[in-house]
């Protein structure tokens, strides 16, 4: 029970992050952005991260996105440690096992909203009838299956992150990292948007992590971290939602 | 990313900047063309002159006599009696590498046929002077070597000589008299035009040198003789051979100078060849700096389009593009615009030459190999300019990159 208790307790945490710090030299000075994190986050948990700007909550969802490498500390990502990764492999990381969804959508502005989905999978080396395939269906799946052949430009913003989210979901990550993904969007789109989310983590059980300010957002989430200064301030089940307006 | 892959995204983001695009490859584009242009002018020049030396004869070896010196008066080259018609007959023999030999001696005189007449230079010769100076017949033959034994009366007249001489055409079989001597005509050459040097060369007259001998300048020494090698790698030995066999024959000790020249039209013709070289590398110099100069402007652009794409790249390598990838992206967009400068330039080059060929009359010869070289070079400026800012794309940090606005 014990050494399967061991196996199963790596295979649960999709994030297990412990004693992270990451130093910037900024002039003369260290700062650290990251002072001692840890931090487990379930397979199937729907995490929100909130915190002051310059909390270090960017840094650690760099971090966990393997866009960037902790100064010391481990991350072990599905029991993998990517801590120390090179480039390239922390890209293959990136490829095989993350979906990003950012504040300012970030798409290709003059490729189709399929070809913005297709992206992750060209460089993944999936051929080219599967990869439009798959990014077909990951529209679809968001709600865009006619609006395949539209630019960004011709989209709305609720619309544009919606292919954003698509984009994250089409190489079937086991992490969603969303960083402030509703703060570009009227409330409306925001309630969209974070319905997909809650379905794409009820129906299909991908974990996410969202950084967001607004508490409306964040409730929509299990459990909720609170970062000051580079520590874990809070770290709470989601209360339950009094406003019914988050459930619109 | 797949190769398919890579041009098809360098090829729209070339398409969606066309103008930029088409500035960029500018430099490209009159870069192989001046190669293609100055190559086919030069190489058009070279095998102008090498034409033009080619009808003085090919492989040609030019034997004279050498100067001589009369009471502290030195005369000019062949002013000396040396050669014999016995040394031609020894290098014909004895050196090796010989293809024909031709005595000549000449002398100028009046020719008389009938109530016209013109003054000509008449050449006597042996059958082998056909072949060394390359001349062919128009009408009639040429005299055999039975005649030349014999001292036979047949002339073989030159164009312009039977044009004044018989007006009307013809003139085979007639009789022409050449210092009261009566000779047959037995023959017309075909007109060469003038020589390189500005002599008519069909205003002449050509006899046996038996019949030169004896009948019109009563001279035994020769004026020239002419040597023609088996090939141009044979020419140096012969000359050498012959000199030697010469001065043997001339029985000169060892510090006696030379009693004759040898004389090498291949080496005239490789001088002629290697200054039309020089000028067509010298153009195609300039041209391949030219080049380099659409290289760095190609270096240039794409440095600029990095920056402007830098949110773009960023987002690539978020969602898994390695270092690899962004580079090709970079590299093959480079080349795309080298390679499709160096297409336009082909046809811009090919174009400019013609119509420099039509406008000055000057002869072009494009070579097929100044097309691969100049395209091929393009490929490789855009290959080594697009390097460095496709390097510099594959190096950015993702996070600054997806900051970048």
């Amino acid at each position: 029970m014990n050494t399967n208790g061991a196996v199963h307790n790596v295979l649960r945490h999709v994030i297990d992050v412990r004693d992270l710090h990451k130093v910037y030299r900024v002039g003369a000075e260290d700062v650290a952005a990251l002072d001692g994190v840890t931090l487990h986050v379930d397979n199937g948990e729907f995490l929100a991260v909130m915190g002051a700007s310059g909390s270090g909550k960017s840094t650690f969802m760099n971090i966990i996105g393997c866009l960037d490498q902790p100064t010391s500390g481990t991350y072990l990502l599905e029991g993998d440690d990517v801590s120390h990764l090179s480039r390239d492999a922390l890209a293959a990381v990136r490829s095989g096992k993350l979906g990003f969804v950012f504040q300012g959508f970030n798409l290709l502005s003059r490729s189709s909203a399929i070809e913005n989905v297709e992206l992750p999978l060209t460089y993944a080396g999936v051929r080219a009838e599967e990869r439009h395939e798959r990014a077909r269906k990951a529209l679809e799946a968001v709600g865009l299956g006619k609006r395949l052949n539209h630019t960004p430009s011709e989209l709305s913003g609720g619309q544009q992150q919606r292919v954003a989210i698509a984009r994250a979901l089409v190489n079937d990550p086991s992490l969603i990292l969303a960083d402030e993904p509703t703060g570009n969007l009227d409330s409306h789109s925001t309630q969209e948007i974070m319905a997909i989310f809650h379905s794409l983590n009820e129906e299909r059980h991908i974990t996410i992590v969202l950084v967001t300010h607004e508490p409306d957002v964040a409730a929509w989430s299990q459990r909720i971290v609170t970062f000051r200064d580079g520590h874990v301030l809070d770290d709470q089940p989601t209360p339950a939602r009094a406003s019914t307006e988050a459930h619109a | 990313m797949n190769t398919a892959g890579l041009l098809r995204v360098a090829f729209q983001s070339l398409v969606r900047n066309a103008f930029r695009s088409l500035l960029t490859m500018l430099g490209i584009i009159i870069g192989v063309g001046a190669v293609i242009t100055s190559m086919a002018i030069g190489s058009g020049a070279q095998a102008a002159v090498q034409a033009q030396l080619a009808r003085l004869g090919s492989n040609l070896i030019v034997v004279v006599p050498g100067s001589s010196i009369t009471g502290g008066v030195q005369l000019g080259a062949g002013a000396r009696q040396s050669l014999k018609l016995g040394d031609a007959t020894a290098i014909q023999a004895d050196v090796p590498g010989v293809a024909y030999v031709a005595p000549m001696s000449s002398t100028n005189s009046q020719v008389v046929a009938g109530g016209n007449n013109w003054a000509t230079s008449i050449v006597g010769t042996t059958p082998s002077w056909m072949s060394v100076q390359n001349w062919t017949m128009s009408q009639g033959r040429f005299f055999s070597d039975d005649e030349v034994k014999s001292g036979a009366k047949v002339a073989v007249l030159g164009a312009t000589v039977q044009s004044n001489l018989f007006p009307s055409g013809g003139g085979v079989g007639s009789s022409v008299i050449i210092k009261s001597v009566p000779f047959t005509v037995i023959g017309v050459l075909a007109a060469k035009g003038q020589s390189g040097f500005g002599r008519d060369q069909d205003d002449q007259v050509v006899v046996p040198i038996s019949a030169m001998q004896l009948r019109l300048n009563g001279q035994s020494w020769l004026g020239t003789i002419f040597v023609s090698a088996q090939s141009p790698d044979a020419v140096a030995s012969v000359v050498s051979s012959t000199e030697a066999l010469l001065r043997l024959r001339h029985a000169l000790t060892t510090r006696a100078p030379d009693d004759f020249s040898v004389r090498n039209i291949a080496d005239v013709q490789a001088a002629a060849s290697a200054t039309a070289d020089v000028q067509s590398k010298l153009l195609a110099g300039i041209a391949a700096v030219s080049l380099i100069v659409g290289g760095i402007g190609i270096m240039n652009i794409m440095l600029v389009s990095v920056t402007e794409r830098t949110r773009e790249i960023g987002i690539r390598m978020a969602v898994g593009a390695r270092e690899r990838d962004i580079l090709m992206q970079f590299l093959v967009e480079a080349v795309a615009l080298s390679c499709a400068g160096g297409i336009i330039g082909v046809f811009i080059g090919i174009g400019a030459a013609f119509g420099t060929s039509a406008g000055a009359g000057w002869p072009i010869q494009i070579a097929p190999s100044s097309i691969v070289l100049s395209f091929v070079f393009a490929a490789l400026v855009g290959i080594a300019f697009g390097f460095y800012p496709a390097q510099r794309a594959s190096q950015l940090n993702p996070i600054e990159a997806l900051r970048h606005e």
